[in-house]
């Protein structure tokens, strides 16, 4: 990279993060000073997202070639209160804890203090949500069932699709105004709310323009003062492209990183939508732009990585906004989930890797930074040297770029409905969720603790942690007389979960749609225009809803312990293990080894344990998928945890397997740490017994020492690995390639370890970012891989 | 009709061409000194004192090595990845021990896999009578041949065997065209020495179709392996072979022209 990129990448790595309280009081002020103004809620909206684009602070960088920052300068992370509040004890804890912190001066805490606690308080999101949810639910909630998505962040979970690429925002007024006169003659009975919603989206479109105008100004007064020729001409031309888009269509290549990039801003100003937003398929929007400024020759090779780089630096400079309580537990970490996605197949189904696709690969490598995150779609018409090399940039360590399946995601996507070309414009988003970009709202909403559910099962309804009934009464498991009775028992007491997580849902979705929308986003996505509905009410082609089911790989392994050991060898009755897992293993020492070590475990390519990996699966899968959403859609699942297992373990006693309480659980569908004796290829086979097509993604983490990447015979062994496993119809893959001493060691020495990247579950983190259990936990698996 | 094994490895990259699965064989008529595998070389189920360790304490158990398969759970298994050896190219490597002292089952075992459109590969000492070879050798896609040692005295000094069965079979896959990798073990002291190197390189040179060896350098992984199952361990405090003198004999070969893997 050259020495601008070099700067502009150290000042990113560099830079403090702080709390900005600057959004939150342009928020309040402009609710303040409208009390009077009878608009519509979205018009509204609209307008507050307005007032904060044409009055906060505008920031270029030194050197900066893309511009335009969320916050007043790098890393100063805005809040959001009309979704969640943070508490003084909140902002203290932010700026003092010692993971994923946030810098707050006293001048935000003041504020916080005497303007913005004071009018948002008991009006957030998050206040009229707890207000209306169920007791059974908040029960479940606290009890670690289940986490909630939209407690601190909005919706989002979406991705841009080529659409925005084609048009900009004075088209889009077009079609607002056609939509508009469309509704006005028809006059039908929910007219008027529709023009409400479009006048919104026509009000954010402006507000954009007024954002990239106002950046034209700060570039014009820079160039002025500029001394540097060089440098000058840059910033005339800068802003000559801010001038042009987002108000235009872009038709350069540097036009085009500019013009999503304040899309991007757009959209994580208007609300914190979870996931950040995404440019989906870069290599695919961006390539018909490259080749003709390569063959005009307004474009070089060498211009067109540094433009790159430095919007790659742009994603680095935006963390994800701060977060608090559980969510905080389940989720936190600084990425905001990113993802964008290479190769694939295009619209026609023919092999969609180009040039630019490698060049991308070549600045992943070269950039080596938290954010983006980067993920290759990989089909099976797309070359080996495509997967090859992909693999080879993995074997660097940082765990990027993960592998996922077009075929599988297509076949996810068709099968839930969508139309082939939308399904092939599609991809994975966030950790590993498929998608159709650009035309569909997919929402997660929470994870579902599988496990939990189990242990309330033996229990016979009961939180053995808190004394709690919180489930059903399915009978004393004591009494059972075949593994079977249990299964029907645990069957009962998921569906009874999951009815609550779905009614809880519907009440927030509810409250989302009605309270909370988001006019900017309903430009991007289609077809909330011409259906004049929001992105959060279900303007867009699809609408999906996911919950997250989490350890699989545990709760068959927990399962199938109790089949071998209580009712097909009744090596211990029911009553005795359960008095091992209240006494955590203590006196039973012999006991818990029996359950490590010689009990059928998942990822062994052994269908006694991993029958219960797919009765499971079917088990969530029925109790959800299908069922109708608030906004039109449905329910869907996927299996995939973020950092979620550590908290859920955290929730529980002791469990079957052998797992001590309060330990982590599985992740994704990768087996329990040090429970796959069998090598790749049978974690493989287990992890696909479970019909992936069923789901919207499922994760697989698969741990390699580096000496499985040594040369290029083995990074093509690998890659048939990947290859075979996607043949089974598999989702995704990544690898974690790093060994256990040098974790440990970083452990030992934070201070030496500030660049390390470790994959953790559907994405990758500074490893000094992460708490103490899961750092133990990731040196666990690592050194279980090396033996 | 029944094997003795003593492990199956999957995703083996080292055995042959693409993703294979290993199946190990127990027994074997050689005692080499830096024998890799001490658990192979009785072809009877001994047992040893398995230690699992959990929360520092040690739970100690009695424990097969090794352990009898029928046919068919065996092909089963092999069966079982053929997704693998399909993508890449690979398949089933039966090794060792030495897979040619059950022979009967190994050529029912390979012939079920030939059948079936699996890759099939011998790793063998090629210390067995001529006929067992030869009938494998029908129907086997791939061998992997051990070259250790020419000279008979060193030879049977080093491996408890003679050569001269292990070279006329050697001789005679190279002149029936058959498909052999020849595997080099770079012993220090013993195989490494001046004399073995200059016979071993006039002898592949006198090879018409053989043109690939891999010369597998001696490591001292096995080392825990004689403890566990307490096995004298002849190799007890030998160093490694090092890197520049790994490099020096494969572009040796290389002159012959042959073409030289490390590590197999």
């Amino acid at each position: 990279m050259n020495s601008r990129i070099k700067n502009l990448r150290g000042e990113s790595l560099m830079a403090t993060n702080t709390l900005s309280p600057e959004r939150a009081i342009l928020l309040t002020k402009f609710y303040k000073n409208e009390m009077g103004d009878k608009s519509s809620i979205p018009v509204k909206r609209a307008k507050a997202f307005k007032y904060i684009l044409e009055n906060k602070k505008i920031c270029i960088n030194q050197n900066e070639l893309i511009v335009g920052e969320r916050g007043p300068v790098a890393k100063a992370t805005p809040t959001y209160p009309e979704v969640s509040l943070h508490s003084l004890k909140d902002l203290e804890i932010l700026d003092t804890r010692p993971k994923v912190w946030f810098k707050v001066d006293d001048e935000t805490k003041k504020v916080y203090e005497n303007d913005i606690i004071p009018f948002w308080k008991g009006n957030t999101q998050r206040d009229k949500m707890f207000g209306l949810l169920p007791d059974e639910w908040k029960a479940a909630y606290e009890a670690g069932i289940f986490t909630e998505f939209q407690e601190q962040r909005a919706p989002g979970h979406t991705v841009a699709g080529k659409k925005i690429f084609q048009k900009g925002m004075l088209d889009l007024k077009k079609e607002i105004k056609d939509s508009i006169e469309k509704f006005k003659t028809s006059n039908g009975p929910e007219a008027q709310g529709k023009i409400e919603e479009l006048k919104a989206m026509d009000i954010a479109a402006d507000a954009i323009i007024t954002f990239a105008h106002r950046h034209t100004m700060a570039l014009i007064s820079l160039a002025e003062v500029e001394e540097n020729e060089g440098r000058k001409a840059e910033l005339i031309k800068m802003a000559r492209v801010c001038r042009k888009v987002p108000a235009n269509a872009p038709e350069t290549f540097h036009e085009m990183l500019q013009h999503y990039w304040f899309i991007h801003l757009g959209v994580i100003t208007e609300v914190n939508p979870w996931d950040s937003f995404n440019p989906g398929r870069l290599d695919q929007h961006l390539y018909p732009f490259y080749k003709q400024e390569i063959e005009n020759g307004t474009l070089t090779k060498e211009s067109a990585i540094e433009l790159l780089q430095a919007f790659w630096v742009k994603f680095n400079n935006h963390p994800s906004p701060p977060k608090m309580g559980v969510t905080a537990l389940e989720s936190n970490t600084y990425t905001d989930f990113s993802l964008i996605n290479l190769g694939g197949l295009k619209e026609d189904g023919t092999d969609a890797v180009n040039e630019l696709t490698y060049i991308l690969l070549d600045v992943i490598e070269e950039m080596r930074i938290l954010q983006p995150s980067s993920m290759v779609q990989l089909s099976k018409k797309n070359p080996d040297k495509f997967i090859q090399r992909a693999i080879q940039i993995t074997k660097t360590g940082f765990g990027q770029p993960s592998i996922f399946n077009t075929d599988a995601i297509i076949k996810e996507l068709v099968n839930q409905g969508k139309d082939i070309i939308d399904a092939r414009n599609g991809g994975a988003s966030g950790c590993v969720e498929t998608g159709a970009f650009g035309t569909e709202s997919y929402i997660l909403t929470g994870y579902f603790n599988l496990n939990k559910i189990l242990e309330i099962t033996l229990y016979n309804g009961t939180d053995p942690r808190t004394g709690k009934e919180i489930g059903l009464k399915t009978g004393n498991p004591r009494n059972f007389q075949t593994i079977d009775e249990l299964l029907e028992a645990y069957k009962k007491q998921l569906n009874y979960f999951a009815y609550i997580k779905l009614k809880g849902n519907n009440i927030i979705e509810k409250l989302y749609a009605e309270k909370l929308p988001v006019p900017f986003l309903s430009l991007i996505i289609e077809d909330c225009i011409s259906n004049g509905i929001d992105y959060n009410a279900g303007g867009a082609r699809y609408n999906t809803s996911y919950v997250q089911g989490v350890g699989l790989g545990s709760v068959t392994d927990n399962l199938a312990s109790i089949k071998y050991n209580v009712f097909d060898k009744k090596k211990v009755s029911l009553d005795e293990l359960l008095n091992a897992l209240n006494a955590n293993f203590e006196g039973f020492e012999q006991l818990r080894h029996d359950l490590v070590y010689e009990t059928p475990k998942y990822g062994n390519d052994d269908d006694y344990a991993d029958q219960h990996s797919v009765f499971v699966f079917n088990t969530f899968y029925d109790a959800v998928n299908g069922k109708p959403t608030y906004r039109g859609g449905k329910y869907r699942i996927n299996m995939l945890p973020t950092t979620s297992h550590v908290y859920f373990g955290s929730v529980m006693k002791a469990t079957p397997d052998g797992r001590k309480e309060f330990e982590p659980l599985s992740e994704g569908i990768s087996p329990f740490q040090g429970a796959d004796k069998k090598g790749p290829t049978a974690v493989l086979k287990s992890a696909a017994k479970i019909d992936h097509i069923k789901t919207g993604g499922t994760l697989l983490n698969q741990k390699f020492s580096p000496s499985f990447f040594k040369d290029e015979e083995s990074i093509e062994k690998l890659s048939y690995l990947v290859r075979s496993y996607f043949r089974m119809e598999g989702h995704h893959i990544q690898f974690n390639v790093v060994n256990a001493k040098t974790l440990r060691d970083a452990q030992k020495h934070p201070e030496k370890y500030t660049d390390l990247i470790v994959r953790v579950a559907g994405y990758s983190d500074y490893f000094n970012d992460l708490g103490e259990g899961l750092q133990n936990e990731i040196i666990r698996r690592t050194e279980h891989e090396e033996i | 009709m029944e094997a003795t094994i003593f492990d199956i490895k999957h995703f083996a990259v080292h055995d042959g061409p693409g993703i294979r699965q290993t199946v190990f064989f127990k027994g074997c008529p050689l005692k080499c000194w830096w024998c890799h595998n001490p658990e192979s070389q009785s072809k009877n189920i001994e047992s040893f004192t398995r230690i699992n360790r959990l929360d520092g304490k040690e739970f100690k158990k009695e424990s097969p090595i090794g352990y009898s398969i029928t046919i068919d759970d065996l092909f089963k298994t092999i069966q079982g990845d053929k997704i693998f050896f399909e993508e890449s190219g690979g398949g089933v490597t039966f090794s060792g021990g030495e897979p040619l002292m059950q022979a009967d089952f190994l050529y029912e075992i390979t012939k079920l896999c030939k059948e079936n459109g699996i890759h099939t590969c011998i790793d063998t000492s090629g210390f067995a009578p001529e006929e067992t070879l030869q009938k494998i050798a029908k129907i086997a896609d791939c061998f992997l041949y051990d070259l250790k040692i020419v000279d008979n005295y060193l030879h049977y000094n080093y491996t408890n065997t003679p050569v001269f069965d292990i070279i006329s079979n050697l001789n005679w896959l190279d002149q029936n065209n058959k498909n052999v990798i020849l595997r080099f073990p770079l012993i220090p002291g013993i195989t490494d020495s001046r004399q073995n190197l200059s016979e071993v390189k006039l002898f592949i040179k006198s090879l018409k179709n053989i043109h690939q060896i891999d010369i597998l350098p001696y490591h001292d992984i096995a080392n825990s392996k004689y403890n566990r199952f307490n096995k004298e361990n002849l190799m007890k405090g030998s160093g490694l072979i090092p890197e520049e003198q790994i490099s020096h004999i494969k572009s040796e070969f290389e002159s012959l022209g042959f073409k030289v893997g490390i590590g197999g």
